[in-house]
């Protein structure tokens, strides 16, 4: 395995622990509405609030390794891909301010404004990564330059939107498990009864897109018949999705949030099969694609940026562990909450 | 040859705003991480004295001062996002040009600096009756180095845009980009430790005018007086000697200049002509580019050669040695360096007048001079950005300096409109939330710290225990719960 392929599988990792982790919180934004009165938004919000952030850390530094070790790759995306990285911003920042300023007054308007804010910019955030995701997979009119030369309209095609509903879907699915971990009484008795809506809805999401993918997107597949061990990952993810409603049902919330996020980790393991040893597809011709190798920094920057990893991987396991048990259990209203 | 001028045109356009676009979102987000780095500190120092002294009035502080911290450091994570983003969205031939070398130190700022802040963040934020003062005080000391962090790994990346080492162009087809060849060499480029000393004074002396600031305004109103007289005096302490350390670390810098960039040089002093004799230094003026002159200027003659060679006969090179095409916008970088000296001579008077009053005892009586710290506020926030300014026009019309030039720099793939739909949403948002930043900061000040003793129960778990207790004691389990608050060296009864 060169270096090249270790970054490619490295920020695989790192975006699958960025679903996982930014997953749950979008996903309790996404839910946020359905929460009727303000002590249970407060409690749902609180629910994440010490962690969102840290979890949107691992989107940040997704960024920050896809522009070091495959700059043209994050020149051509992020440049291409402008106008909805522009709303992505935008729904970011109204998301997190929403969290950080709804307690600041009672006021019902001040808060109903930041509960919409709040969903709002969880939703579309999540849309606009799903939007991101299939756009990648169905490939995009990329130049021999590298540059993109499409429009915005050319991004909103319908796979791409189909990807993005199945990110909201499954996002909410995985926050309304999520919930029913932190919250007691009432309030989860009527979360139980979301993590069968959402779950329906992600259940038939999730099988519209497997099968438009099978028909339409041929790209995406080629690896399956390449790679024929990938079929486990599948078996393991159909294992893992089934199990959501059985581990529900037994009452075992903490297995069906550990089969949610297998689930999660099988759907990122996929994009990156969909997509290797590319990074970006271009629709235009193949040969002007940018893979592992064409988009990547040099194998010196490679070494360091590896070195720099192996360094401090092992420091943020250590603390994310820390921090998630220091704020495990049920979510508690007190003095130092939203 | 018509669409070819039309074409320029547009390239300009975007160029132009997307620079417009920049800048607006920078200085907005520099106006938060300055007050994290500096007061990451502070919340430390707080900490640690509480440890020591077991003083609640050093823990209440250290809250208070936390939850100033937690609004800032919000606002500095959402805006900081769009940096990251922007390289790419704006800049993607600027980032296909500098990825092998900048990244690196992306990647260490991400997985040393964001984890660590971001992570322990929640311990001090949310954490005080959840793990022990010794463990909160671990966090707080891992918040601030997770800043520091992160400060050192933007000053190293921008200074190597300053002063690009350690590297080689690479072509490839049309491409250039430079590749990285020496890590060490590209991280201790000529100008990083010099630029990262002073950005760091910036910050702290930001933080210690935030603290005096507020400190001042508590005093005036006669509120939390201790409180305010203990923050006020350690402020001011570290205020006055950040103040003088940016005087004497500057002018080191600034000599520095005169090698690795003397176009930046000779823009910040307005600085046209080399001549033959030594070089005066403005103190006020109106830079001409066209006519190259300084119109109403007010000259110390031969000073800008003491400075930058410690002679009076020396010539100083001027603009006239760099070619017009090479030329930094002069009015701009010239103002700002000379407003950010003004305002950086301005901290060391008021804050030596301070720390002379409070040697003699008299301090907190001179109302005037609380009132000067309680609007000086503003001053640092525009030193700190007045002094980037001067750092990335006076690189112009560089994005990397001798390398690439900005107008090289930008997005292919992005138009003129796309970028200037997202300066409006940006002006939109940011007016927003610069508005509910200081309305919530407000509300906090106004606030003001918990008075440290009796300990007020102000959460509902606190409550419900002290109702528990009443019933308890009103109830029959007398005995159980006299002998629990009975202090044990009181005698007992006969």
């Amino acid at each position: 395995m060169d270096l090249n392929l270790i970054w490619f599988v490295l920020l695989g990792v790192l975006l699958m622990g960025y679903a996982i982790l930014d997953g749950f919180d979008l996903g309790v934004g996404i839910l946020h509405l359905a929460v009727k009165n303000d002590e249970e938004r407060r409690l749902c919000m609180n629910s994440i609030g010490p962690l969102w952030d840290g979890n949107e850390v691992w989107l940040v530094t997704f960024g920050g390794a896809l522009f070091a070790a495959f700059p043209e790759v994050y020149a051509t995306v992020f440049s291409g891909f402008y106008t909805p990285f522009m709303a992505l911003l935008f729904a970011l920042i109204l998301r997190a301010v929403s969290l950080e300023f709804r307690s600041k007054r009672e006021q019902p308007a001040w808060r109903t404004v930041w509960d919409w804010a709040f969903f709002l910019g969880s939703t579309l955030a999540t849309f606009l990564y799903g939007l991101a995701v299939g756009n990648a997979m169905q490939g995009m009119p990329i130049g021999p330059d590298k540059e993109f030369q499409g429009s915005t309209l050319d991004l909103l095609r319908p796979y791409p939107i189909l990807v993005g509903v199945l990110a909201v879907a499954t996002f909410a699915m995985h926050g309304s498990i999520y919930l029913y971990l932190k919250t007691e009484s009432d309030l989860q008795r009527r979360i139980h009864g979301w993590i069968w809506r959402a779950f329906g809805f992600f259940l038939v999401t999730f099988l519209f897109t497997t099968v438009y993918t099978l028909v339409e997107v041929p790209l995406a597949t080629r690896n399956f018949e390449r790679h024929p061990w990938v079929w486990l990952v599948v078996a393991l993810n159909m294992l893992a999705i089934g199990n959501i409603p059985r581990a529900v049902y037994q009452n075992r919330p903490g297995f069906a949030f550990f089969s949610s996020c297998s689930s999660i980790a099988a759907l990122t393991f996929f994009f990156g099969v969909a997509l290797f040893p590319e990074l970006v597809h271009s629709s235009l011709n193949p040969a002007w694609s940018l893979n592992v190798y064409n988009g990547a920094s040099s194998p010196k920057t490679l070494k360091i940026m590896l070195t720099i990893a192996l360094l401090g991987i092992p420091f943020v396991l250590a603390y994310t562990t820390v921090i998630f048990w220091v704020f495990r259990g049920k979510v508690k209203l007190g003095k130092f909450s939203y | 040859m018509i669409t070819g001028e039309i074409l320029e045109g547009m390239d300009f356009d975007v160029v132009w705003l997307a620079r417009v676009q920049f800048a607006l979102t920078i200085m907005f987000h520099y106006l938060f991480p300055p007050l994290t780095i500096g007061m990451g500190g502070l919340i430390v120092s707080l900490e640690g004295m509480f440890l020591r002294t077991k003083d609640r009035q050093y823990e209440e502080a250290a809250k208070f001062w936390t939850k100033i911290f937690a609004v800032n450091f919000a606002m500095g994570v959402a805006t900081g996002v769009v940096m990251e983003f922007q390289f790419g969205t704006n800049w993607a031939s600027y980032s296909r040009f500098v990825g092998d070398v900048f990244g690196s130190a992306l990647a260490a700022e991400g997985i040393f600096a964001f984890f660590l802040e971001s992570g322990f963040l929640a311990v001090l934020v949310f954490g005080w009756d959840k793990v022990s003062p010794k463990m909160h005080f671990f966090s707080a000391c891992m918040v601030a180095l997770g800043a520091i962090f992160s400060s050192i790994w933007i000053v190293v990346a921008n200074s190597w845009q300053q002063t690009p080492a350690g590297y080689v162009l690479q072509r490839d087809g049309d491409s250039v980009r430079a590749v990285i060849t020496d890590f060490w060499a590209m991280v201790f480029n000529p100008s990083s430790v010099h630029r990262l000393a002073h950005v760091l004074i910036g910050c702290y002396i930001l933080a210690a005018f935030f603290v005096m600031s507020i400190s001042a305004y508590y005093l005036l109103k006669g509120r939390h007086v201790e409180f305010a007289k203990k923050s006020f005096t350690s402020a001011l302490v570290l205020g006055f000697v950040m103040s003088l350390a940016a005087l004497f670390q500057g002018d080191v810098q600034a000599r520095k200049l005169k090698d690795t960039q003397p176009a930046k040089l000779a823009a910040m002093e307005a600085h046209f002509h080399t001549g033959t004799n030594a070089a005066g230094l403005y103190l006020f003026g109106l830079p001409d580019q066209a006519e190259k002159t300084v119109r109403y200027g007010v000259e110390v003659p031969g000073m800008l050669s003491f400075l930058v060679h410690g002679n009076f006969h020396e010539p100083v090179g001027g603009l006239d040695k760099i070619p017009p095409g090479d030329w930094p916008p002069v009015a701009i970088t010239f103002f700002s360096f000379h407003l950010m000296v003004a305002l950086g001579t301005f901290f060391i008077l008021i804050t030596a007048v301070a720390a002379y009053y409070r040697w003699k005892g008299v301090l907190f009586e001179k109302r005037w001079l609380l009132w000067i710290f309680v609007l000086s506020i503003p001053l640092p926030y525009v030193a700190n950005e007045i002094g980037w300014v001067t750092a990335e026009a006076g690189r112009q019309p560089w994005v990397v300096y001798g390398l690439l030039r900005t107008t090289e720099g930008v997005s292919k793939a992005v138009s003129s409109h796309q970028t200037a739909g997202s300066i409006i949403m940006f002006l939109v948002l940011y007016a927003l939330l610069f508005a509910v930043w200081l309305y919530v900061l407000n509300d906090k000040i106004h606030h003001g710290p918990e008075p440290a003793t009796p300990h007020t129960p102000a959460d509902t778990g606190n409550l419900a225990a002290l109702a528990g207790l009443r019933a308890g004691t009103g109830g029959g389990t007398l005995t159980g719960t006299a002998d629990s608050i009975q202090p044990p060296d009181r005698p007992p009864h006969p």
